[in-house]
């Protein structure tokens, strides 16, 4: 099936949760609508013409361009996106799902964003959103366990945000 | 005659067992680097296990974002660290699939010969160190001293000897050398002149021809013995579905069944490398298992990776042969300073120890927007505790050991 033919089935059953697409890009996305996430993940694996049985990689993605002289130049609106690469065993074909979301919930700094989580869908999905929270600052809801991954349970801030501060210091370890 | 309460024969047990909160590392030799695991157990049962990570953690994702792509390429080979050539490769084709790069066909040559000479150094460290955990303690020397050579001929051809930086943006650094004196490991193991002068290739096809029997010597050592079949058939068994569900990659996939392997199957930059290349896919189960081993279990994982060291010097010697006829340079020019396009590409390649991914998103400028290695050890680690429920406490280096994870690659 073509990454066209994808958009238009999901198109069909879905409507305006579709919020956008790709299918010429190098890897073709889909974008859905944050609330519509779950519903659409759980039929794109069980659909039996899509079959995306596999999670490779979900990763978040910060656009923002903290330096306000070249914010002018940036390509994009500022706003987080979480991207999900899914891949199907049995069909051998990819897609990639976008689901984009304001960098602050409410635009309060420090107020994370809300995205529902996947992690019934895929199994696998419960790291790595573990991961996206902890690195891109992004909460799960429905998550079963969400907490932090790699950082220690008391780090401040997620160190991919493209504001992040450095912190000064850590139990007595100085920073930069 | 009834057995009352009150015959003396009746004893009554009235042992209250506690579970028990067991800390498992995060410096356990057989924890395979600083992974600390929480095991809740009932005796010697585990409810439980909780892998705890990222004590190797240094956010290379955002060292990333603030270097060029080709100034990232050494903070890949810390990554798996027993596998660098595969890490730089894999960062290497997700660029050239971003910016729409051709790779001359003499480079890709070189790429599959270096890329499987380091998948053979990385299952051999693999299969010495799962002995170890399992208590046999000479598959690790003989490992190490293969992987000493091969260590040896990657550092006459790029001049390091575990994080390469070789394969880059373009092809690679180096081409292979034409005369180098013999490595020594080599000369004293097939009784050569030490000054013997040689080609590298002529040094590997010599090693590769040295190795090849020697693997019939790690199965009467290791895959046939009967203590370690015993700790590893129908232990810690993964099924097709919780595989595909959990993301497992590389050897833990095969051994459960799944016919998948990137250089067949994945993306055609990546696959075009190994066109034209005669090479099997070793898939569970298998003819040669004993008959206690079942689908999915340690012992399938292990020998999924002992049969792809046998396809990767089939693969080797053909590359040597394609060498020889192979047009165009090592390498075509990459600069530093390239502007990455507004785009983004994700491409995954078969490292050793399952599919690593590199999601590189341009902005128009040198330095990515968002640099991204999905680890495929992070996804195999994640079924841990999966597969140690209601097994004993000793089988738990037997489990995570077949799973052969590198902490750099999971913590990055």
């Amino acid at each position: 099936m073509s990454p066209a033919d994808i958009h238009q089935q999901l198109v069909r059953q879905f409507g305006d949760q579709i919020t956008g697409a790709n299918v010429t890009a190098l890897d073709p996305w889909v974008e859905v609508a944050p609330a519509a996430i779950v519903e659409v993940a759980t039929y794109l694996r069980d659909d039996p013409a899509l079959q995306f049985d596999a999670l490779n990689d979900l990763c978040g993605v910060d656009y923002f361009e903290p330096d306000a002289k070249k914010a002018a130049k940036f390509a994009h609106q500022p706003h987080l996106e979480v991207v999900y690469h899914l891949y199907s065993y049995s069909l051998k074909h990819h897609l990639k799902v976008k689901v984009k979301s304001p960098r602050w919930k409410n635009d309060q700094a420090g107020e994370l964003p809300e995205i529902p989580s996947v992690s019934k869908v895929w199994l696998i999905a419960e790291w790595h959103e573990r991961e996206a929270y902890d690195l891109m600052g992004i909460t799960f809801t429905n998550h079963p366990n969400l907490r932090r991954i790699l950082c220690p349970e008391d780090w401040e801030g997620h160190a991919l945000r493209k504001d992040y501060a450095f912190p000064l210091e850590y139990h007595g370890i100085r920073g930069q | 005659m009834s057995i009352t309460l009150e015959d003396p024969r009746v004893i009554e047990f009235d042992v209250r067992t506690d579970e028990m909160l067991v800390n498992m590392g995060p410096q356990h030799p057989s924890t395979h680097g600083v992974l600390r695991l929480l095991l809740r157990t009932d005796g010697e049962v585990i409810y439980e296990v909780t892998p705890h990570i990222g004590y190797l953690h240094r956010c290379a994702e955002k060292i990333g974002e603030n270097l060029s792509t080709p100034q990232w390429i050494p903070y890949t080979d810390r990554m798996d660290y027993l596998a660098g050539m595969n890490m730089n490769l894999g960062l290497a084709l997700a660029v050239e699939k971003l910016v729409g790069m051709e790779v001359p066909e003499k480079a890709m040559t070189l790429r599959v010969i270096i890329a499987e000479l380091n998948r053979i150094a990385s299952h051999l460290v693999g299969m010495g160190a799962y002995g170890l955990d399992l208590g046999s303690f000479s598959p690790f020397l003989y490992a190490f001293r293969e992987r000493e050579i091969i260590l040896d001929l990657f550092e006459e051809a790029c001049g390091a000897r575990l994080t390469y930086s070789y394969i880059t943006i373009g092809g690679l650094t180096h081409d292979v050398p034409n005369s180098i004196t013999i490595p020594s490991g080599l000369a004293a193991l097939t009784r050569r002149s030490p000054n013997l002068k040689l080609s590298w290739l002529e040094a590997l096809e010599m090693f590769l021809s040295w190795l090849e029997p020697r693997i019939l010597e790690y199965h009467t050592l290791l895959t046939e013995n009967a203590i370690f079949i015993k700790r590893t058939a129908a232990i810690g068994v993964l099924s097709r579905e919780k595989a595909i569900s959990y993301g497992c990659t590389g050897p833990v996939l095969r051994g459960s069944g799944v016919d998948h392997d990137l250089r067949r199957d994945g993306e055609k930059i990546y696959t075009r490398m190994y066109a034209g290349y005669d090479f099997e896919i070793p898939v569970a189960p298998f003819k040669k298992a004993p008959p206690e081993a079942i689908l999915g279990d340690n012992w399938c994982r292990f020998y999924v990776r002992m049969m792809e060291v046998v396809q990767s010097i089939k693969l080797i010697r053909q590359g040597i042969q394609k060498y020889a006829k192979a047009e165009g340079t090592y390498r075509v020019p990459y600069k530093m300073t390239t502007k990455l396009p507004v785009a983004e590409a994700y491409l995954e390649t078969e490292c050793p120890r399952g599919q690593m991914g590199f999601y590189i998103v341009g902005n128009g400028e040198d330095k990515p927007l968002r640099a991204r290695a999905k680890s495929s050890c992070f996804c195999n680690l994640s079924v841990t505790s999966e597969l140690c429920q209601g097994c004993l406490i000793a089988d738990i280096p037997a489990i995570v050991g077949s799973l052969d994870i590198v902490m750099g690659e999971i913590d990055r």
